[in-house]
Parts: C-alpha cells; sequence; structure tokens
C-alpha cells in the first residue's frame, strides 16, 4: 500500500500551466487530469496478491489412493488489474482563476491537497498582471477583433503622449477606488507603515480595480499595454481597451488578452503543453512550495490579526507589486517596475 | 446467513402450486441486479447448505451429492465448477417436487433430506473431512464480476488469455452472459475459429473485451460470414487483419456487410480494388455507423469545395477522415485555406493535415511566419511542405524546418 501511494505524494500542490488561446479553460484541467491519471496507471504495479489455498489431491498413501490436501499459494483473481480495473481513475484537480477561450497565459492549478490552497490564494486578494494588444480604428460589439463590426473610425491624430495621457487619468481614478475599497484610514500610523511595506489593497470582493496600467508598445494602429489588476475578468479588459479608443476620439479593438502573471506564479513558472508530465508537474509544485507558504501566511496571517484589512508584504511581493502612496499619477508610469520581460 | 434464511422462505412461500423451476423465476425476478446462479445452481447450493434447513448447523454436508471434487490440478488452481457438478441430484429433487404436490413447507423441507440431520460433533471419515469445502457462499446478485471469478472457471481462464473483465461488465448484459457460459463447451470452439481466421494468440484478449458477443454466435454464421468476405476476394491476410481490428466485423450478417461495402463503393464512387484496400485499411467503417460519413462526404463537397476526385484521393490516402467531426474539419480547413492561404489542390496532396489538431497547425504556422519562413508555395524557394509542418515531433521541427532552437520555439509559445 505505502509503494503506491508514493507517486501521490508528489502531487499535492500548487503548479502553473501556460493556456493556449482558443481552447476553455476547463479542456485544459481536464487534459492535464487524464494525462496524469495515464502516467500514473502506467507505473509499476506491485504483483497480484496470493492466497494460501489447501487443495485436495490424490496421493500415494499407505493404503493405495488416498485424498489428502496440499499447500499451495495461488494468485487471487479479484485482485488482478484486468479484473478491478485501472488504479486511478480520479484526481482532485482544481482551477484557480479562470481564463476566458480567446485569452491566454499563466493559469494557476491545485491538485490533491493544494486545492485548500486555492481557496487560500483567492481570499489573499493578490494581484495579476496583463498584457493586452489593441488595434485602432474599429469598434465591434464585444470589443475583439473577432466581432461583428459597427464602426470604422481614424486614428491619425492618436500620439503616444494623448494614449499616456488617457492611461496616467485610469490609473488615478482606480487608485483612488483602491484606497476608498481598502477601508483604511490614510492619516492613521497604521495606514503609513502599511504602505511603506507595500500595497494597500482591499481584502474583500470589489468590482475590478487596476492598480497599475502603461504602454509597452505604440506603433499605429497597434498598440500594447501592461495592465496590474484586481477582482478582474479578461472581458472587463477589453472593455478597457475599447473605452481608451473611444477617449482617444477614435475607436479600438483588444487582439490579444495574456496573463503574464498571477499572483506569485509568473511566466517561467509555467508549464507549456508539451511539458505536461507527471515529472515536470511534480517539480513545478517542489519549487513553488515554500514560496506559497510564505505568500499565504503572510497574506492570510496578517488579515487574521487586523481582521480583514492588508497585509504585510515581504521582498517577493514587493518586486511584483508597487507602493502607490503619495505619489502623483504621471511618476506611477515611470516608477512601475517591469515584472518579465516578454 | 440470515440473509440466506430471508431469501429462503420468500423462495418457499412462492412454492404454493407451481413446481420449482417456477419459483425459481420468481425469486429472480425480485432481484435487479444479476442472478449468478441459474435454476441448476440455486437447488445445488441450498441443499447442500443444509443447515438453514436444519437450523443451525454449519457444516456443509456433501454427503448427498456423492464424490466430487475431483482435483483438477490445471494451471488455474482449484476450480469448484459448482454448475456441471450438481446435476444429478437437481433431477432427482425436481421428480420429488413433482410427486409431492403439498403446500406444506416442513413436509418439503423434510423430503429433500436423503439424510437425518447430523450434528457438527459427530465424527466423520478423513476422506469425508477432506472433502469439506468452507468457503464463504456466493453473492446471488453483484454489479461486478469480481466476486465470482475465482470460483468461476470461464471467467478465470477468460481473465489469464487477457480479457479486461472491468471493461467487459460495464457492457449491457455482458458480464451475466459470461457468467452462464461454458468455457469447454461455447468458448474453446470459436476461439480456435478465431485463431483459424488468423487473430494473434496475444490479440485474442483485446478482441473479446471489445466484442464479448461474438461468443453467443453461431459457429455456422461465423463460418459463412467468412466465406462470404473471401468470396469477395479479400486475401486471407487481409481477413485476419480486418477482423482483428474491427472486432464486430463478423458480428455483422452477410447482407449488413454487403449493404455496406456497396455503399462505400456507390458513394465514393471507387473501383472494386480501390474499395477493397480502403476496407483492409480501415476495417471499422464497416462497422461504424454510416450517417457521419454522409455528412462528412457532404461537407467536403459542399462547403469545402473539394471535387469527387480530390476527395477519393485524400479518402485513399488517409481513410480516417471520413470519420472526423465535422466541426474540427471545418475549422481546420477555414485556417488552413483562408489564413494561411493555402489552396486546393496542395491539400489534397497532404491530408494528413486535417488529421492532426488544429491548435498544433496554428502554433507552428505562427512561428514561421514570425520567422518569416512561413513558404507553402511550391514554385517558391525555401518552400516547406505541410507533412514536414505537421507530421514531425517538436525538436525535429524546430531544428530541420525552422531552424530554430526548441527553447526559441517555447519562448514564442509563451508570447502567444
Amino acid at each position: 500500500m505505502a509503494a503506491w501511494r508514493a507517486p501521490r505524494t508528489g502531487l499535492n500542490g500548487l503548479f502553473a500551466v501556460y493556456k493556449a488561446p482558443g481552447v476553455a479553460s476547463i479542456w485544459v484541467r481536464d487534459t492535464v487530469e487524464t494525462l496524469l491519471l495515464k502516467e500514473l496507471n502506467s507505473l509499476e504495479q506491485p504483483a497480484v496478491q496470493q492466497q494460501v489455498r489447501f487443495l485436495p489431491t490424490t496421493v500415494e498413501g499407505n493404503a493405495g489412493k488416498e485424498l489428502t490436501l496440499t499447500v499451495t499459494q495461488l494468485p487471487v483473481l479479484a485482485a488482478h488489474p484486468l479484473v478491478r480495473g485501472p488504479e486511478f481513475t480520479h484526481l482532485k484537480i482544481g482551477a484557480g482563476h479562470r481564463l476566458d477561450t480567446k485569452s491566454s497565459g499563466v493559469f494557476v492549478l491545485g491538485v490533491g491537497h493544494g486545492n485548500k490552497l486555492l481557496t487560500d490564494m483567492y481570499n489573499a486578494h493578490l494581484t495579476r498582471a496583463y498584457t493586452v494588444r489593441g488595434l485602432f480604428g474599429k469598434a465591434t460589439d464585444d470589443f475583439s477583433d473577432t466581432g461583428r463590426l459597427i464602426e470604422k473610425t481614424t486614428f491619425d491624430h492618436v500620439t503616444r503622449d494623448k494614449l499616456e495621457q488617457i492611461l496616467a487619468v485610469i490609473q488615478g481614478t482606480n487608485h483612488k477606488a483602491l484606497l476608498m475599497y481598502s477601508n483604511i484610514d490614510l492619516k492613521t500610523q497604521e495606514a503609513y507603515e502599511l504602505a511603506v511595506k507595500g500595497l494597500i489593497r482591499p481584502m474583500e470582493k470589489t468590482p475590478p480595480l487596476i492598480t497599475g496600467i502603461r504602454c509597452l508598445q505604440f506603433a499605429p494602429p497597434e498598440f500594447q499595454l501592461e495592465i496590474q489588476c484586481l477582482h478582474e475578468t479578461q472581458q472587463y479588459l477589453r472593455k478597457i481597451v475599447h473605452e481608451i479608443g473611444l477617449e482617444l476620439k477614435s475607436t479600438a479593438v483588444c487582439t490579444q488578452v495574456r496573463r503574464t502573471r498571477d499572483g506569485f506564479f509568473t511566466l517561467d513558472n509555467a508549464l507549456l503543453q508539451m511539458h505536461w508530465n507527471l515529472q515536470n508537474i511534480r517539480n513545478s509544485i517542489k519549487d513553488s512550495k515554500i514560496k506559497v507558504k510564505v505568500e499565504l501566511q503572510r497574506s492570510l496571517g496578517h488579515q487574521a490579526r487586523c481582521g480583514k484589512r492588508h497585509t504585510d508584504m515581504d521582498q517577493v511581493a514587493e518586486s511584483e507589486l508597487h507602493s502607490t502612496e503619495g505619489m502623483s499619477a504621471s511618476d506611477l508610469t515611470h516608477k512601475m517596475r517591469e515584472p518579465h520581460a516578454d | 446467513m440470515a440473509f440466506w434464511a430471508r431469501q429462503i422462505s420468500i423462495w418457499c412461500s412462492s412454492v404454493k402450486t407451481s413446481n420449482v423451476a417456477n419459483s425459481i423465476q420468481r425469486l429472480r425476478k425480485t432481484h435487479r441486479t444479476w442472478m449468478q446462479l441459474d435454476e441448476l445452481s440455486v437447488l445445488s447450493l441450498l441443499c447442500t447448505d443444509n443447515h438453514f434447513l436444519q437450523r443451525g448447523l454449519k457444516t456443509y454436508r456433501p454427503v448427498s451429492l456423492g464424490s466430487r471434487l475431483q482435483s483438477t490440478n490445471s494451471s488455474n488452481g482449484q476450480i469448484v465448477s459448482s454448475e456441471s457438478n450438481l446435476l444429478s441430484p437437481v433431477n432427482h429433487y425436481q421428480q420429488q417436487a413433482e410427486v409431492i404436490p403439498s403446500s406444506d413447507t416442513k413436509t418439503l423441507y423434510e423430503v429433500w433430506e436423503d439424510t437425518p440431520p447430523s450434528s457438527a460433533l459427530e465424527e466423520i471419515s478423513e476422506e469425508e473431512a477432506v472433502q469439506i469445502v468452507a468457503e464463504p457462499p456466493l453473492p446471488l446478485g453483484s454489479f461486478t464480476l469480481r466476486d465470482y471469478v475465482d470460483r468461476s472457471e470461464t471467467l478465470s481462464k477468460l481473465v489469464l488469455l487477457g480479457v479486461d473483465l472491468s471493461k467487459v461488465e460495464k457492457r449491457p448484459n455482458a458480464g451475466q452472459f459470461l457468467l452462464r457460459l461454458d468455457f469447454e463447451k461455447d468458448i474453446r470452439k470459436r476461439l480456435l475459429f478465431l485463431k483459424d481466421v488468423g487473430v494473434e494468440d496475444n490479440q485474442l484478449g483485446p478482441f473479446l473485451t471489445q466484442n464479448p458477443y461474438i461468443l453467443a454466435v453461431d459457429i455456422e454464421a461465423l463460418d459463412t460470414r467468412v466465406a462470404y468476405l473471401k468470396s469477395k476476394k479479400f486475401g486471407k491476410e487481409a481477413v485476419a487483419r480486418m477482423v482483428s481490428r474491427a472486432p464486430f466485423l463478423l458480428s455483422f450478417s452477410v447482407e449488413r456487410l454487403d449493404n455496406r461495402l456497396g455503399f462505400f463503393q456507390k458513394e465514393l464512387g471507387l473501383s472494386v480494388q480501390k474499395t477493397r484496400d480502403l476496407v483492409v485499411r480501415l476495417p471499422r467503417l464497416l462497422t461504424g455507423s454510416l450517417e457521419p460519413i454522409k455528412e462528412n462526404l457532404q461537407v467536403f463537397q459542399a462547403e469545402l469545395g473539394f471535387r469527387l476526385n480530390e476527395i477519393q484521393h485524400i479518402v485513399s490516402k488517409v481513410p480516417k477522415i471520413l470519420t472526423a467531426n465535422k466541426r474540427k474539419l471545418t475549422k481546420t480547413f477555414d485556417y488552413l485555406h483562408n489564413v494561411m492561404g493555402i489552396p486546393h489542390h496542395i491539400l489534397t496532396n497532404f491530408p494528413e493535415v486535417f488529421n492532426s489538431k488544429l491548435l498544433r497547425i496554428k502554433e507552428r504556422h505562427m512561428f514561421l511566419t514570425f520567422l518569416g519562413r512561413a513558404q507553402y508555395d511550391p514554385a517558391q524557394p525555401s518552400y516547406i511542405s505541410l507533412d514536414k509542418l505537421v507530421c514531425m515531433p517538436d525538436e525535429r521541427f524546430c531544428t530541420e524546418v525552422a531552424k530554430a532552437s526548441v527553447k526559441d520555439f517555447e519562448k514564442f509559445l509563451k508570447t502567444l
């Protein structure tokens, strides 16, 4: 029994996969489960259970042929793999923050006991980072380039400066909303200390909030933005692109939404589809174990102490999240650190 | 034991005026799960467990059944073939039931016993002691064959042959059907027949896992069908290949097989030899449903715009496309033709692209576009043929076709 549990013990924890565009995230979760089950079932099985049986046999005895019992050890066929079926038929794999079909990027999955950590990750309210590509000149009904066309406009008047101005305005309004939803009084010492250590952010369910937004590339009609946000959906990000287009007195559609970071799982940690197998996933779980534990302890530990307030961040978190207290909007766009290069 | 007592009381209460066989039927109907025991076995087990009738004794008295348990020292080990050995006492009891029409249960009990009730402290001879088998009774009904496999000779031999019982028991009525079979009488002949046709020894197990119902088909019918196939000029190896790859083939009647062969010849407009090659290559075309194939042909002609001779070429090269999902087929063709810009005649030459996953085609095409190597026109230099695009594994694709490293490919994939 212990030998069979050994492969299972490696499969308790969180890992990240890279979801390709055009497939549903449920399909990703199901495929990972099927691949893992296939590998687990093909691992070496222990020998079939034996049973001691007493069989009657005829033996040459004193008075001619006699009936006695002989001892033999025979396999118990009820425990044979062809009779009882495969050893593993189901794995508990849970999905973290889902991505819709058109978007791609880092997708966190939890397996076994790691599913509890998924709930903890949700309650820690960490931010996520996306790169969003947009196209000026079109407007569609679902804000993406595959929707029904509604309007076409010119975009010659759009420059990088105007775009960055709009982005700064967006960031400013979102920052105010962030502070409001965080429920802290900015004039207290406690607020200052928390702000020094890291981002002040709400620890309960709120409408989508953008904590940081900046322009990475600008080559009209195309442009690329980087957005750090909380409690968002991918459709919300596409709507933001549409609204940016409207603010610039033109129109825009979103061509690509790609998640580069989910909490503390980044593109480097995410496994591509060609690498979805038992060994890689086990290694990935092992690598992220310590990080996950430290992060969640800090986030939720502080939450418990302060009764649902913000949390301490350590070095790791600080490199991914940034402090915004007391800075002007234009400073923020330069101050925002690059999480990972494309 | 209480369970047994309850069963006996249900059974006995139903024996009012009818004879033994009918009451067994009624008892069987009260269970919705399978009954492993047919009439003979129920009677025999009831008789051997004399203690139920006598309130309290636990010893197995095989005396009434004469000598059995011949040592069957086969490779399976001990096999209690409870069905075959207990025929004689059953006839005896059935005669007795006809003689006595009374409904008094107590009288019935007393009549069946050959010997007076015995006590556990009675001394018995060594021979009898050795013959006592104290195994727990088999359940009357079960949802899995695991409970019966150790005691049933048929099932044990099937497992050793390689039949996957866990899959077979999921099929409708297959488990019950297998339990009632006798290996020597029914199964052996059909296995030898399959071996004559040409199915390999190691294929017999998977064959029976997929189609256990072939054990119910008459040998003459099987002979007729194989003769029909040979009359259509399929060679011996071709027939062997077809039968092993499509286990349900020999379960189809001759008219059905004839209709299907005719369908393929007519719809695809192929010559007799080509139809034969097609069917030998993918025999499950004959056993699968024909509706999806008709729809796929419609899709090819109307939506995708292929001409009949192009369809014939595609089908003879990659027959699996006939059974492909038509939605996926349309999406793949849409990407290949409209986004990658590949014309019909090149697609006809490389039909294996329709077989591969759309995601793979997309990723590789985008990588080649990024590198500036996406050239699918044979007339131009550095042309990349479609089979190289899809059929190669990733490492070979990266080094030979894209001329980049696998790491670059992975980095690119993470930017999609």
